[in-house]
């Protein structure tokens, strides 16, 4: 039994905003299914005194100081905008959350 | 869509009935030079897009860096408010789609803050001191301004389409997050309102932020839910987000408790949804419900690596931290000689930075209060406006009070001045010379209104020259007149009393 149900993926791909027909959704729910079991196997092998891991090299503190470096001009912004308004970016209403 | 027209239960009446429970989450923009995540500078009111690199454009495959002031500011507030410091902690992302994040996510903390478990103590207007627990603050970035265009209001419903400026966009951000607020019964609008007061007044004491509410620098997302008195179980809470004042946080609060007691009392039940707060009318309005949208799918940020304090940085900052809110203002009134209740009314006003500026600019504390308590507190309130907002500055007082020390100008002239100054014609010294307000203590010019008041007035000319000298002020009115109010007062008498040879 896998642990993810079609459903899931249903879920995931409105989350994403990915829209998926009913054989991608199958597909998918197989696919996704044989990756979280994989996963899965690391917690097994991983004892209880090994912390959870978000990065693979053991870094802490990679830092910046806080000096102001060098920008993009407001045309080199927009360069790939599909619509502007002087120097601003023109997007369509979008209601909140939808 | 017709506007709902919301039915409220009054607060009074509303408070017989119900416990509020309170909540809040409030923003706070730090003042570093650069961004959070990247080296573009932190600077507000730029022409839009210019302060941007491909970071906070969310270009593809850019990195972003941890700026350490921001990492720094934040573990500031965390101490002022009592917080435990993690040890260590990391990003993640918060993903959702909107064109202020053009990511597609934001980076900020989970389940791991920077700082957790603080408290802070808010003292109310009459001296009663309410403890408000802190969950977490937390780390992250803003996100870029949209602006609504078209439609007839400016705001999203019936917008033709937005305008986008990534400016503001990975502005370092920490979000202070409250833990339930239980127990402050009729007291919760005044203390929404005065919690978040003291946060302004905290993150401005460590100059970590510009702590300035009308540009943004501090937003609030005010929680509130009804539960019947007695009752053991929370009720559904409301969000109502970006309260960007502090009258604002309390009319809201207000509002809310109204319109809930409302709802339950009719027997139906509250929606859990976001509300948004106008202004103009003091009322919230329905935003969405809860739902899917909510579910930000959290993961821990890649890209980022850990952040790891040590008891030595954490006490380095510590040593940097200011006087506490609660012991400077002891200090301050010894300093300024205010009685209890003077300074009070002062903190309550929200006036004691202003009135210390004024104070450190030149003027004495007595004058410093007279204006921040007195003319300016009376614009404000005429205006419907925070003190703060009027525009004016200590500069405005030291300039109008050395305009009256100069006798340029009289105290009531100065009173019209300062309105002048509010109504935005510039500075006192600007009004009074665009206004012709100077006092008129040319003494030709006044002895010509005065000798045409005297020539007017015979019966009081003989009253005072038999001795009664307060008939003078009888003269006062038609020199006031003449001189459009701006005679010196003392220098009528004294002309008066010359021309008729008596000894003042």
């Amino acid at each position: 039994m896998s642990a993810i149900s079609r459903e899931d993926v249903a879920h995931l791909a409105q989350l994403a905003h990915i829209e998926m027909s009913d054989a991608e959704l199958d597909k998918m729910t197989g696919e996704l299914g044989v990756i979280v079991e994989s996963i899965a196997s690391v917690s097994e092998a991983a004892s209880a005194d090994v912390p959870a891991t978000t990065h693979p090299i053991a870094l802490s503190n990679v830092f910046r100081e806080d000096v102001v470096g060098p920008t993009l001009t407001a045309e080199e912004a927009l360069m790939n905008a599909p619509d502007s308004v002087d120097t601003r970016f023109k997007v369509p209403a979008i209601l909140d959350g939808e | 869509m017709a506007m709902h027209q919301e039915e409220l239960v009054d607060f009074d009446v509303a408070l017989e009935k119900y416990d509020p429970v309170l909540g809040f989450e409030v923003h706070v923009e730090l003042n570093t030079k650069t961004k959070m995540f990247s080296s573009a500078p932190n600077v507000f009111g730029d022409t839009p897009n210019t302060n941007v690199t491909p970071v906070c454009l969310g270009l593809p495959g850019v990195l972003p860096v941890v700026n350490k002031t921001a990492v720094e500011y934040a573990i500031m507030i965390g101490l002022a408010l009592n917080c435990k410091i993690a040890e260590r902690c990391g990003f993640a992302r918060k993903n959702y789609f909107y064109p202020d994040t053009p990511k597609n996510f934001q980076t900020s903390q989970y389940d791991d803050p920077i700082a957790y478990d603080g408290w802070i103590d808010i003292e109310l207007s009459d001296g009663e001191v309410f403890r408000v627990e802190i969950e977490r603050a937390h780390m992250e970035e803003d996100a870029g301004k949209l602006t609504h265009m078209g439609g007839s209001t400016g705001r999203i419903q019936g917008a033709d389409y937005s305008l986008v400026d990534y400016n503001r966009s990975g502005v370092p951000l920490v979000e202070i997050v409250t833990k339930t607020i239980e127990g402050a019964g009729k007291r919760a609008p005044e203390l929404a309102k005065a919690y978040v007061a003291a946060i302004r007044e905290i993150v401005k004491a460590l100059d970590v932020s510009d702590a300035k509410m009308e540009r943004g620098n501090v937003r609030c997302d005010a929680n509130v839910s009804l539960m019947l008195k007695g009752a053991e179980k929370f009720g559904t809470r409301t969000e109502t987000k970006n309260v960007n004042s502090l009258r604002a946080v309390e009319h809201a609060v207000r509002f809310e408790i109204e319109r809930h007691a409302a709802v339950l009392n009719s027997g139906a039940a509250i929606v859990q949804e976001t509300r948004h707060w106008h202004e103009d009318t003091r009322t919230t309005t329905s935003g969405r419900p809860k739902s899917d949208a909510d579910d930000y799918r959290y993961f821990p940020e890649p890209d980022l690596v850990p952040v790891i304090t040590t008891v030595e940085w954490i006490e380095e900052l510590r040593s940097r931290l200011p006087e506490p809110p609660a012991e400077r203002r002891k200090r301050l009134q010894a300093d300024w000689g205010y009685s209890d209740a003077e300074f009070r009314d002062v903190v309550n006003a929200g006036v004691t930075e202003a009135i210390e500026e004024t104070i450190a600019a030149g003027t004495t504390a007595a004058v410093a209060r007279k204006w921040w308590m007195g003319e300016i507190a009376r614009l404000a309130k005429n205006a419907d406006k925070d003190v703060a907002d009027l525009g004016v500055t200590s500069a405005t007082i030291v300039e109008l009070n050395s305009l009256i020390e100069s006798k340029k100008i009289n105290d009531k002239i100065a009173r019209q001045v300062l309105e002048f100054v509010v109504a935005g014609e510039g500075t006192p010294s600007e009004v009074v010379e665009k206004r012709s307000l100077a006092v008129v203590n040319d003494d030709s010019a006044l002895g010509a209104a005065i000798d045409a008041a005297m020539e007017a007035m015979p019966d009081v000319v003989a009253k005072v020259k038999g001795g009664k000298l307060q008939a003078i002020g009888a003269l006062m009115g038609p020199v006031m007149k003449a001189t459009r109010g701006q005679a010196d007062a003392g220098r009528v008498r004294e002309l008066v009393l010359e021309k008729l040879g008596i000894e003042g």
